[in-house]
């Protein structure tokens, strides 16, 4: 059955009140892996903007267990929970580690790399702001060209962003997919996907930042659909290899694919205000390029 | 290297009550088995039934990583073999694992120690028992694959006990101790011992029963693991303050979760020396006090050493006796807590304390010289205490040059020291 507003469990473990910025997607997000999961889990995090929604001594918002772990140490985190799991003898919990884009594509790397190598049996979710926002917003690998931030604070960033969800496809995973905090069921539908399946499970969360970015608190949904129209984000999932489109991104493909403009998701943020038209262009080509790639992979012909 | 081959019951060891029963002591000798300080070091995890095992190969170390992975691929050893891609991710993957409730176990040398040293602060904070051995090497730079004891010296403020090995029976009996006071007082336990002197060197060790051991180290009962069914929160960011929770219960603030861990240290000091006294009762080898002495209590002039080269000190202490020179030794065995009430009684009387480290804390002197002399300020000790610098990077270290440093200390009377000396250009 598919998932959708009506059926969704009311069940909350991500309670009201947490310490995240207003508009925050992290939160959207955050809720709805936690239902997906049905709270059956222990969940690992590292420094990061998470480690804030969790709360301070003594108080916290999230009725999960959790292991806070330094900033590099995610994936080891990870694996050491499942291992102590197996030890004792404990077969009914999942294991999640949930970290930033810096916490995954930068300090985290390696951490993830090697407990994905050894097809450590746990989910991964990498939640992506493009930045370090939690410090205040400096660039990270996954921050994108022209975006202003607190280290490109003139000129915007000059190198494109880390394609970390390539990256880790590349370690044969069992189960990789893309999904945003502003398309909670598809979001929730991938994450009960993942929850079933043995061995390390991998999957980006879009996450739009109002204060990161500069736009309105009460955009930030509107940022992530923009974003999934536009092509800058595509939504996707691969299993066992398989290839495929979900959600808005499957039906913008089987009616053609024709996608809005960029522009209209790049105006809104303030971060991209120094874009001149040309970069613009360049960015436009970009990410139709790399659309009309990820539709022939899934079997659509671009008109 | 040694000069003598040491059977550990004949080591002349002095140390509160050590009485040992005999019958025990001839049944040990009954497993006597000949192997080097890496195979005692896996042979000790193994009969401490680890649950979860996390290592990265460094050299002098890697062989420990080997006999583990061996012990659990041939069903030897039930327990989860975690082969990480670094020493961070092994500590980390020990902490975690902790935190459901499995025993862990990892082992390390030199930079791997220096590259676990933010997992080293977290896994004593979060008061986790986790038990590691630490192949004692130099640091770089520049490269150098041999021994000393800058590695765990420097991790020394990590909130870690320091238990050092003086030879390979007391690195086996050490680490199956290691986890029965890690387990009581919730503080990580780190085993020292020298690279290539005792990791790579064969000697005779008595190795206990899986009965015996289970029978001395009963299985982990932690006190808190992460489950949902009982919702629990690990480091989170605490604030300076004590603060109320939920029901309006004040709660500990960093400071109070911090003097926790010191009075954690401070209480482990009579939880060892049980320990010790326990292990000794079983196995007719006595750990009944913090360091062992050969010849202290009648000596005006006291060698202080820690873990093999104190063995050396006492070659040294043989060849000045021979000269009419009387010279006692003390080994120093556990380094943090430090036992300084202990140490200020037995060295109380002596005239002369010279104190051989093979570390340096750089511009100041050697850690064990440093550690000795603040337990001695205020207790009335009359010693002047010098300090030498020995053995970096693998530097041999002769009994010779050790007595010829004693001989110079006494002779320089009441002198003080301006800074540690080096034997270095002899």
């Amino acid at each position: 059955m598919k998932t959708t507003a009506l059926n969704i469990t009311e069940k909350e473990f991500l309670l009201s009140g947490n310490r995240t910025c207003p508009g925050c997607s992290l939160s959207l997000a955050y809720r709805h892996i936690l239902k997906a999961l049905d709270g059956k889990a222990i969940v690992t995090v590292p420094a990061s903007c998470l480690t804030v929604l969790h709360g301070m001594y003594p108080v916290t918002s999230v009725l999960v267990p959790c292991v806070n772990t330094p900033f590099a140490s995610t994936g080891a985190s990870a694996a050491g929970l499942v291992a102590g799991l197996k030890a004792v003898g404990r077969k009914d919990l999942t294991v999640l580690a949930i970290a930033g884009d810096g916490g995954t594509h930068d300090i985290g790397i390696q951490a993830l790399s090697g407990a994905a190598e050894r097809q450590t049996d746990f989910l991964y979710i990498c939640y992506d702001n493009e930045g370090y926002m939690n410090t205040g917003n400096q660039r990270s690998s996954s921050t994108p060209p022209g975006a202003l931030s607190g280290t490109t604070p003139v000129v915007g960033k000059v190198q494109p962003q880390k394609d970390i969800t390539a990256i880790m496809e590349a370690h044969e995973l069992p189960y990789v997919a893309t999904a945003s905090a502003c398309h909670p069921l598809d979001l929730y539908e991938k994450v009960k996907k993942a929850r079933g399946i043995n061995g390390t499970r991998f999957m980006h969360v879009f996450v739009p930042c109002p204060p990161g970015w500069r736009f309105d608190f009460s955009d930030t949904v509107k940022i992530g659909r923009l974003a999934v129209e536009t092509g800058w984000v595509v939504l996707y999932e691969v299993e066992d290899g398989e290839f495929r489109l979900t959600d808005a991104s499957e039906s913008m493909a089987r009616k053609g694919g024709k996608l809005r403009p960029l522009v209209e998701y790049l105006s809104p943020q303030e971060r991209f205000r120094n874009l001149s038209g040309e970069q613009i262009e360049k960015m436009q080509a970009r990410v139709e390029k790399r659309w009309h790639k990820f539709m022939e992979r899934a079997g659509f012909k671009a008109k | 290297m040694f000069k003598t081959v040491l059977v550990p019951n004949e080591v002349p060891v002095s140390a509160g009550n050590s009485k040992t029963p005999v019958e025990k002591q001839t049944l040990s000798k009954q497993n006597v088995k000949i192997i080097d300080g890496n195979q005692a070091a896996a042979l000790g995890a193994k009969l401490s039934r680890v649950q979860v095992i996390a290592a990265y190969p460094i050299t002098p170390q890697t062989p420990v990583t080997e006999g583990l992975s061996e012990f659990v691929e041939s069903g030897e050893l039930n327990a989860e073999y975690v082969a990480v891609e670094s020493e961070h991710s092994a500590m980390a993957v020990c902490t975690s694992a902790s935190m459901v409730g499995a025993r862990t176990f990892t082992a390390t040398s030199a930079h791997g120690l220096a590259y676990m040293h933010e997992m080293l602060h977290w896994a004593a904070g979060a008061r986790l028992p986790v038990v590691m051995a630490c192949v004692n090497r130099a640091i770089g730079a520049p490269w150098n694959i041999l021994n000393d004891q800058q590695d765990s010296i420097s991790q020394r403020d990590t909130g870690w006990i320091q238990l050092y090995a003086r030879n390979n029976q007391e690195i086996l009996d050490s680490i199956i101790q290691a986890y029965r006071i890690a387990e009581q007082v919730y503080v990580p336990v780190m085993v020292c011992y020298d690279g290539y002197l005792l990791s790579h060197a064969e000697m005779p060790v008595s190795v206990p029963t899986q009965d015996e051991v289970d029978a001395f180290l009963p299985a982990y009962k932690p006190h808190t693991v992460l489950d949902p069914a009982d919702i629990r929160n690990y480091n989170l960011v605490t604030l300076a303050n004590p603060r109320n929770n939920a029901e309006g219960v004040l709660c500990h603030g960093y400071m109070e979760i911090r003097q926790l861990l010191q009075e954690a240290l401070e209480k482990s000091l009579k939880v060892i020396l049980q320990t010790g006294r326990d292990y000794g009762t079983i196995y007719g080898r006595s750990y009944g006090n913090y360091f062992w002495v050969d010849g202290v209590k009648s000596a005006e002039t006291v060698i202080v050493a820690m873990g093999s080269l104190a063995m050396e000190a006492l070659v040294a202490a043989e060849m000045l006796r021979k000269e009419g020179q009387d010279a006692g030794v003390l080994g120093i065995r556990v380094f943090r807590p430090f036992p300084r009430e202990a140490l200020a009684r037995i060295l109380k009387n002596a005239k002369h304390i010279i104190v051989f480290d093979k570390d340096i804390s750089y511009g100041n002197e050697g850690a064990v010289c440093s550690e000795l002399k603040a337990a001695l300020y205020g207790t009335g000790a009359k010693a002047v205490v010098r300090n030498f610098i020995v053995g970096l990077g693998g530097r041999d270290v002769k009994a010779r040059e050790l007595a010829a440093a004693v001989k110079k200390s006494v002779k320089s009377g009441s002198t003080p020291q301006s800074h540690p000396e080096w034997l270095s250009r002899i």
